[in-house]
């Protein structure tokens, strides 16, 4: 065909009477190079995009008559195609030239072909129908004993070239392969490159040459192949590990040197070919532990050599660090590449320190110690003003967020977000935001307001999965019926507010999730009832509300309303939603909410909700609650875990009041990052649960076998809730409080577990399982329960609500329970749970008469030195006969101290007649809130010269622990420090005061006589941890 | 591999464009008039390092003109930042201390140099010296056809 293609085309009329005699080409290369100078100078001097339009269209016009005239020569044309790739540059069209652009590369000599095979190249691209009629110059100039030629066709291959015609050329470039020359054989290997990328099925049966360039005689071509390599390693890398010694070898003799100079990039040899061969190696060690094993020494080298100081030996050694990252991990290297990183980090080039930022963001889950190390340099960032840099650390600040800092993450990325223009931005942190949102959300109302937020700014631009998310999560709970209420009535008072701020614009999906949300609000009829008799604004239907939201969309319009403003201060946020409740009111709530639901369904309700909606779930679980274990189900359900404990500790630091906030900032930023949290951190995306979420996967699970129409999705829910606020639902949680309904709940699960085998993952449920214990703190149910797996049951009521927790934080050393009071009624007893991140002290109140008791309430007097927070769902009301309740506190420490007091009192009514009052105390020790703190020995070097505060003493030491050792074995056991590195007769060892402030200590023996030598960032630890060291050694 | 790689002047002319994906006319017009705002909105002590839409965006600015280059996930960000400065010495080797006019009026030189430097948007040689000696015997047959 396209050999008829190009007769044809020789056909055309006038196109070839090039090579007149005289001084015609000559005087048109003048005239012509020069029309290429005065176009450019005239757009040049152009002030106005008009007038360059004008120019330009002329210049077109004046273009499109000289191609097609019969007595254009081929280098006229030449000339004009330059032109015309100018033309498109500016942005222009100019596809009049294209055919002529081809006809150029076909019939032009060298010096034209050249031109015409840029333009091609630049003009078309890969699917371009004009392409075909270039395939036979093609074959043709591969054919060609010009060298010139040959490449030409090369790179026009490698750059546009249509896949279907591949087979016509293939052959011509695989002989290539074996040419003398270099040049021609490496760019037949990138040739077969980019047809390995656009068509890998057609030059599978090459392999095997790809090998014998690998081993071709000159780097260049060798370089050429690693393309190959890389891309096919990636792709299965399994197929190639025979090839790692090779590479290891190859890399060997770049890294010493061995290649000719000219592969030299100022000095550094061969840096393009030392990034292919890094990457080729982090992807074939990737969890290989034997293969990794080959590289280690290349790697090692590669990082020591690496020392010029060059932009392009950062550049090799940032892969460096990717590569030792990725494989299987040596600790000796990993110690290495750690401190690599910290050069990038601190580096005072903005270029590094955000190469640093990367680094650290891809290494933090394996090593979340490296973030606290360079936590001030992290804080800087986040202020800083290049927007990237702060955007990264923003990157990295989400790959560390948990329960505790969460509120100062997410203010964070809202502040950024707030200021992001750029699409793409916006709608990659608005997924992030509410990912974390859902997961790790302290309470409802910081995350009602997250989500508002995040509609509102990215409400046009954002993935739907967010707004159905949220919706499920709102619709449908989780368990907690009371909170759930509370959940849903706080996002409803929150859209009132927001709807009655004037001249506020919300997006489109922002207004559906409020209407959505305002449609099935049955359960605010209380307060209908109240803004009602305060004057709100009656009933409207519902098709007249929806038109003045969407009024309202535009104009906010309150006049009607305006008197009902200042009746009260409710009633102001009651208009114009307000309208819709009241309907609610008016006796027909359950018809209105139907027809709502309705109306809003029309009203694109259909588009935030996928194929499986919500509601097919909530009816099958509505089926298993009218079955025989209705409630336990909610039960295991239930998922309010997070122990949230919020941080906002002040740290006293002997420093400028800039310090101090950074370092605050610090504090909130990285609790949770502790030494001893490398297990929580990596099992956080494993083990943590979304804090919403979870439940929803369960239902999508058990939804899979149902289908349901949109109709019945939408009025099933209105019943649902309804459902939910009926009285004896309600009671019924409540109710299930006692001892003999939490034995059933450990059968229920068990039960359940049977029942859903098929539709749950059995890692899933063990994760249920667990995590329903700690849910029950959130709760108002104060039980302990036991898991199902959990001791024996002949444990003694303490120990068991100790060993419970326990299933819940492994990891996490308690105290013994110890009775801090008790009378004939009641007996409170109390025990210490050293997290990783505060101390939590629980006391836990047994009554022990036979009556029930009421309002009992646990207090803690505000003490000097600490913080104490109240653990969410301490206060409840109603106290059983012979029941046990306990009370969470965490504690953090405002500035250090040897021992202080924690005292508080229980109150309680005791059948109604009269309250009674009993205090406590708790002894806290300065240990309670020392952490180990595990460092390397190289960090603790870095550290140790940053600190200013110092105390030395020497300590005699008892014969018991004359050897070294054993002295600092003592002291990690007493003092929970962390022993990094013992050294003939010194020791390093390390930990720090929660929440973050390290503390060092130098250990030097002579004879009996131990030398201590404390650093640290506070100037009062120091002291104190002496004091404490020296108790220790005297006593042991 | 590199996605693209753009010129452009500090008034926001563009001087070079290469694609090294197939991308419409229509949104490549978008890109270069997207990218160009925002890269000649940054200030001179920034980093020379963006994340822009799905890509990698690295620039830096030699005289009057920005070398811009947009490339993948895992590609090296200052490797590629040498890339532009090896470009920017083969040009300036070619043309005598390049400036920016020499671009303009001689776009087809420099994209012939860019065309020997890398292949389909990968570095296919980094050796100055080859690289200028394949332009040259390229130059000098024209040259000999120009006489004959």
């Amino acid at each position: 065909m396209s050999d008829i293609v190009e007769k044809t085309l020789t056909a055309l009329p006038g196109l070839f009477l090039q090579n007149q005699p005289g001084g015609g080409p000559a005087a048109a290369k003048a005239s012509f190079s020069s029309r290429l100078g005065s176009l450019v100078r005239g757009i040049t001097a152009l002030t106005s995009k008009h007038e360059e339009e004008k120019l330009i269209q002329q210049e077109l016009s004046s273009l499109k008559a000289t191609v097609s005239a019969p007595t254009t020569t081929l280098k006229m044309m030449k000339e004009c195609m330059v032109r015309l790739i100018y033309c498109e540059m500016l942005g222009y069209d100019a596809s009049f030239g294209y055919i002529h652009a081809i006809k150029l590369a076909q019939q032009g000599n060298l010096l034209e072909k050249r031109v015409g095979y840029l333009a091609v190249s630049l003009f078309l691209h890969e699917s371009h129908e004009l392409l075909l009629l270039l395939v036979n110059t093609v074959v043709k100039d591969l054919q060609s004993t010009n060298l010139v030629e040959v490449c030409m066709a090369l790179t026009v291959v490698s750059q546009i070239f249509p896949c279907e015609m591949i087979p016509a050329v293939l052959p011509l470039i695989e002989d290539k392969l074996q040419h003398s020359k270099e040049i021609v054989r490496r760019k037949a290997v990138l040739a077969l490159y980019k047809f390995h990328l656009i068509a890998p099925n057609q030059v599978q049966h090459i392999h095997i040459k790809f090998r014998k360039a690998l081993c071709d005689r000159d780097v260049g071509v060798m370089a050429a192949s690693l393309h190959i390599y890389l891309r096919m390693i990636k792709e299965n890398s399994s197929g190639y590990k025979d090839l790692t010694g090779s590479f290891v070898t190859i890399l060997k003799q770049v890294v010493g040197g061995k290649l000719p100079v000219e592969f030299n990039y100022h000095s550094v040899p061969a840096p393009w070919l030392q990034i292919q061969l890094l990457r080729i190696l982090g992807l074939l060690g990737k969890d290989d532990q034997r293969t990794s094993e080959l590289m280690y020494d290349v790697l090692d080298e590669s990082l020591r050599r690496a020392e010029l100081n060059h932009n392009v030996t950062y550049a090799i050694l940032f892969e460096c660090v990717h590569t030792v990252y990725s494989i299987y991990p040596k600790s000796e290297l990993l110690e290495k590449a750690a401190k690599c990183i910290g050069k990038f980090v601190l580096s005072p080039k903005i270029n590094l320190k955000y190469l640093g930022l990367k680094a650290l963001t891809y290494v933090i889950q394996q090593d979340p110690t490296l973030a606290l190390q360079h936590q001030m340099t992290i804080i800087e960032c986040l202020d800083h003003p290049d927007p990237i840099i702060k955007r990264e650390t923003l990157e990295l600040l989400y790959r560390i967020t948990n329960a505790q800092n969460i509120t100062v993450i997410v203010q964070k990325m809202l502040e950024y977000l707030h200021q992001s223009k750029e699409e793409y931005v916006i709608v990659n942190l608005v997924g992030k935001i509410a990912e974390l949102a859902e997961k790790y959300a302290p309470d409802n109302a910081w995350f009602i307001q997250t989500m508002n937020a995040v509609f509102s700014v990215g409400g046009d631009v954002m993935h739907p999965d967010i707004p159905n998310n949220f919706l499920r999560l709102l619709a449908e709970g989780f368990d907690d019926e009371t909170e759930d209420q509370q959940l849903r009535l706080y996002a409803v008072q929150s859209y009132l507010t927001l709807l009655d701020m004037e001249n506020v614009f919300y997006p489109q999906r922002f207004l559906q999730v409020m209407s959505w949300v305002d449609a099935s609000l049955s359960f605010l009829d209380g307060f209908v009832a109240e803004g009602l008799s305060q004057g709100a604004a009656p009933y409207k239907p519902p098709h007249q509300r929806q038109e003045e939201k969407l009024s309202q969309e535009k104009v906010l319009n309150f006049e009607p309303y305006g008197l009902s403003f200042s009746s009260s201060g409710f009633t102001g946020r009651q208009s114009p939603a307000g309208i819709s409740l009241g309907s609610d009111v008016s006796g027909n709530s359950a018809e209105t909410g139907l027809k709502e639901t309705n109306s809003l369904k029309l009203e694109g309700i259909k588009k935030l909700w996928g194929k499986e909606g919500y509601l097919p779930k909530k009816e099958s679980k509505t089926g298993d609650e009218s079955g025989a274990l209705p409630v336990p189900q909610e039960s295991i359900m239930e998922n309010v875990d997070q122990a949230i404990t919020k941080k906002d500790q002040s740290q006293v630091l002997t420093q400028s009041k800039e310090e101090k906030e950074k370092q605050l900032l610090a504090s909130s930023l990285f609790v949770g990052l502790g030494s001893e949290s490398t297990i929580n951190l990596l099992g956080k995306a494993d083990t943590v649960s979304h804090k919403f979420r979870r439940k929803s996967k369960v239902k999508e699970a058990k939804s899979g076998e149902t289908t349901s129409t949109h109709n019945m999705t939408c009025s099933s829910f209105s019943s649902l809730s309804n459902v939910a606020y009926e009285d004896d639902y309600y009671s019924n949680t409540l109710h299930d409080t006692g001892d003999k309904e939490l034995k059933k709940f450990s059968l229920t699960s068990e039960l359940l577990d049977s029942e859903s085998l098929t539709e749950l993952p059995l890692v899933e449920k063990f994760s249920y399982c667990s995590l329903s214990t700690p849910s029950l703190f959130a709760n108002n149910n104060m039980e302990i329960f036991h898991p199902p797996q959990s001791t024996a049951a002949s444990v003694a009521k303490e120990s068991s609500l100790a060993s419970s927790f326990l299933e819940e934080t492994t990891e996490y050393i308690h105290s013994n329970a110890m009775e801090v009071c008790n009378n004939e009624t009641i007996s409170v007893s109390s025990y210490k749970i050293w997290k990783d991140d505060c101390l939590l002290m629980v006391w836990s109140v047994t009554n022990k008469s036979g009556l029930e008791l009421k309002s009992a309430d646990l207090e803690i007097f505000p003490a000097e030195n600490f913080k104490v927070t109240e653990q969410p769902g301490c206060c409840l009301p109603v106290m059983e006969a012979e029941s046990t309740k306990s009370f969470q506190y965490s504690v953090q420490i405002e500035k250090p101290f040897t021992e202080g007091n924690l005292t508080g009192f229980i109150s309680y009514h005791m059948m109604d007649t009269h309250s009674a009052q009993l205090e406590f105390s708790v002894n806290l020790s300065l240990l309670d809130f020392i952490r180990p703190l595990k460092i390397s020995s190289d960090d603790f070097g870095k550290l140790w010269l940053s600190f200013a505060n110092d105390v030395k003493q020497n300590v005699k030491m008892s014969e018991s622990q004359a050897a070294l050792p054993s002295a600092l074995k003592t002291l990690q056991q007493k003092l929970r420090l962390h022993i990094i590195e013992i050294i003939g007769n010194e020791g390093l060892l390390a930990c720090q005061l929660l929440p973050s402030i390290p503390c060092l200590l130098h250990c030097r023996v002579h004879a009996d006589v131990l030398a201590l030598w404390f650093r640290s960032s506070c100037s009062t630890l120091p002291d104190y941890l002496l004091y404490q060291c020296q108790k220790v050694m005297e006593g042991s | 591999m590199m996605r693209f790689m753009l010129l452009f002047s500090r008034q926001g002319k563009l001087r070079l464009q290469k694609w090294y994906l197939a991308t419409s006319d229509k949104e490549r017009k978008k890109m270069v008039r997207e990218l160009m705002q925002v890269v000649l909105a940054r200030k001179p002590k920034m980093c020379s390092f963006l994340e822009w839409r799905d890509l990698k965006v690295v620039y830096k600015r030699y005289a009057s003109l920005y070398f811009c280059c947009a490339i993948e996930g895992q590609d090296n960000e200052l490797i590629t930042l040498e890339l532009i400065h090896r470009y920017v010495e083969l040009l300036d080797k070619y043309f005598g201390s390049v400036c920016e006019l020499d671009i303009i009026f001689n776009f087809e030189k420099a994209y012939f140099i860019l065309d020997e430097f890398l292949m389909g948007g990968d570095v296919q040689d980094t050796s100055k010296k080859s690289v200028l000696k394949a332009i040259e015997q390229a130059d000098l047959l024209q040259e000999e056809m120009g006489l004959a």
